[in-house]
């Protein structure tokens, strides 16, 4: 099982390198450089030559390959944990992350041979990052940390703040994918201020969407802020709380950093990237907590007749008794 | 469930074999009604004419080569981008139509194509126009891939890659369209712009920013000139039979350089 946790936590950061290839994608504007799927400009993908890796084309057929990568992946992942998992509903997540790759991979195909059109696109980044989120899930729920006895948190308010803040921060990054693939990225070239004003002093559906991402980020930034200091005051000493809320604190605080800096740069590519990347991250690591602060809520199934809080501690009594027989 | 989920995987499955076809264009119609008015090329007058540049031009700034080393290897000196390209205060690459006032006249398709070239990692020509039903072949001399893609509005987009050298493709307008831009996402400095006209009185200023619009029936036009980055100018233009008139259009440099 341990073996199975290491492969769903390389799945993960797999995907997250999968993520960055597609923002570098969308933020060189290299989506149509290759203009054929699944093979490239004729060639079977895996044997298109290095030579011809020209411009756009290293984005877009790099993408495709860490897809692929991500893919094969993915498929080992289901299978391993249909045939290792004793939890029913981690085995159907296995299965639910390899139905979403599979849907990615066509939605990724479809986008270039529709020529981007925005909602596919948005469509694609949206899966992305829910993908993203069932390997995390996954990587979380085989760890031996999640299986280990600990507390009940009991806190029902952490709950819902950890559940809404993660929510909070796909919807955030749904809007950003709309701004980014509706070209609005710029609409208000300046920051912190729209035109010199607070609100816009005028309107279009590109300023609306870039508005609603600054608005966002607020929002999101005093709801990361808000758990944070719930954490703090409430559950200091649980290091499996304050730990991925400080990494929260970190990461939402260098989002909105990279953020001002896409559009004082006007679009740098890897800065744009980074921010991509780091809105995965914050996503990521608010799962991992809420997951954490509901895990109590979940029941494992006994095996054996032992309790899985019991089992888990099991490979620690048996290395116990070895040293106390040897 | 799972045929539901099967029917899904089909009718996705089938939208992109039918994306796959999208590409292949039915040639329009090269003959005009039968009953549209011929122009009499005996009465018929001529509109020449100079874009001329006021200001300081602004500098196009240099093109990154490094994405391609083909493309670096085919510019030594390096290569600028075209945004506004000015030679002895004339304009050049501004595309000059007859906007309106043809009225019921009909002409006949060329039998020839026209070629739009990648050359030097460069289109070639930056700016050209075309007949609605003329064939246009856009062609690859370049030892490097690229794509060829189309973004019009009134004639759709499509994108079509050519990974070898001297490979083309030909492609027939089926609108009037002024301008349907065309760009190579593999060097995202590469543009075209392709004029589609439904008559011949079009031409792309060159020499200085001269231009030249020949076997004009008699009549009042609308001249429109078009260039990228600084936008058009229309003039009327009342011409008489076997006439001559010149007309001049001025663009004058932006108040803040935006290229």
């Amino acid at each position: 099982m341990i073996w199975l946790n290491r492969y769903a936590k390389l799945v993960a950061a797999a995907t997250a390198l999968l993520i960055a290839a597609g923002g570098m994608v969308t933020s060189t504007g290299s989506g149509l450089s290759v203009p054929d799927w699944p093979n490239t400009y004729g060639w079977f993908m895996f044997s298109f030559p290095m030579s011809k890796w020209v411009g756009g084309i290293r984005y877009e057929h790099t993408h495709r390959l860490i897809a692929s990568t991500v893919g094969f992946l993915t498929i080992i992942l289901a299978f391993w944990t249909w045939r290792v998992e004793p939890r029913a509903w981690v085995r159907r997540l296995g299965f639910a992350a390899l139905g979403a790759v599979i849907l990615q991979g066509l939605l990724g195909g479809l986008t270039v041979l529709l020529l981007l059109p925005p909602a596919i696109s948005i469509g694609h980044a949206a899966l992305a990052q829910l993908f993203f989120c069932i390997t995390l899930t996954l990587a979380v729920v085989t760890s031996p940390s999640w299986k280990a006895l600990s507390t009940p948190a009991n806190d029902v308010m952490l709950r819902r703040m950890t559940l809404i803040t993660t929510v909070l921060i796909y919807c955030q990054i749904l809007v950003g994918a709309t701004m980014r693939h509706v070209g609005a990225g710029l609409a208000i070239p300046t920051f912190p201020l729209a035109f010199g004003h607070v609100v816009p002093p005028v309107w279009t559906s590109g300023i609306a969407v870039h508005f609603a991402h600054r608005v966002g980020a607020l929002i999101v930034v005093s709801a990361v802020l808000a758990v944070a200091a719930h954490v703090w005051h409430w559950h200091r000493r649980r290091p499996e709380f304050t730990r991925p809320a400080l990494l929260l604190v970190l990461f939402v605080c260098s989002q909105a950093t990279l953020g001002a800096f896409v559009v004082m740069s006007s679009l740098q590519p890897i800065i744009n990237t980074a921010h991509v990347v780091n809105g995965a991250l914050v996503l990521g690591t608010s799962l991992v907590l809420t997951l954490r602060v509901y895990r109590h809520g979940i029941q494992e199934p006994a095996i054996g007749g032992i309790p899985a809080a019991a089992r888990a501690k099991l490979p620690v009594l048996e290395k116990h008794l070895r040293g106390v027989r040897g | 469930m799972q045929m539901n989920g099967l029917r899904l995987f089909l009718a996705v499955s089938v939208v992109a074999v039918c994306l796959g076809c999208q590409g292949q264009q039915e040639p329009a119609s090269s003959a005009p009604p039968a009953n549209a008015k011929r122009v009499d090329e005996s009465k018929a007058g001529n509109v020449v004419g100079r874009v001329v540049f006021e200001g300081t031009p602004p500098v196009n700034p240099p093109i990154d080569l490094a994405a391609d080393p083909y493309c670096a290897g085919q510019n030594p000196g390096g290569a600028k981008l075209e945004n506004v390209v000015v030679a002895t205060g004339g304009l050049e690459n501004v595309f000059v139509y007859v906007k309106d006032g043809l009225g019921d006249y009909g002409f006949d398709v060329p039998a020839e194509s026209v070629k739009l070239d990648q050359v030097g990692c460069q289109y070639r020509p930056h700016v050209l126009g075309v007949r609605v039903g003329q064939k246009l072949v856009i062609a690859n001399s370049d030892e490097t891939l690229h794509n060829v893609h189309a973004m019009g509005k009134a004639n759709g987009e499509w994108n079509k890659g050519q990974a070898l050298k001297n490979m083309s493709d030909a492609k027939v307008f089926k609108a009037r369209e002024v301008m349907v831009a065309f760009k190579c996402d593999v060097h995202n400095w590469m543009r075209a712009y392709v004029g589609v006209m439904e008559h011949p009185y079009f031409a792309v200023t060159h020499d200085g920013g001269t231009f030249e619009l020949k076997n004009l029936p008699a009549g009042t036009y609308t001249i429109e000139a078009w260039h990228e980055k600084l936008g058009t100018q229309t003039q009327s233009v009342t011409l008489g039979e076997k006439e001559s008139k010149q007309v001049s259009f001025t663009f004058k440099a932006p108040a803040a350089s935006s290229n």
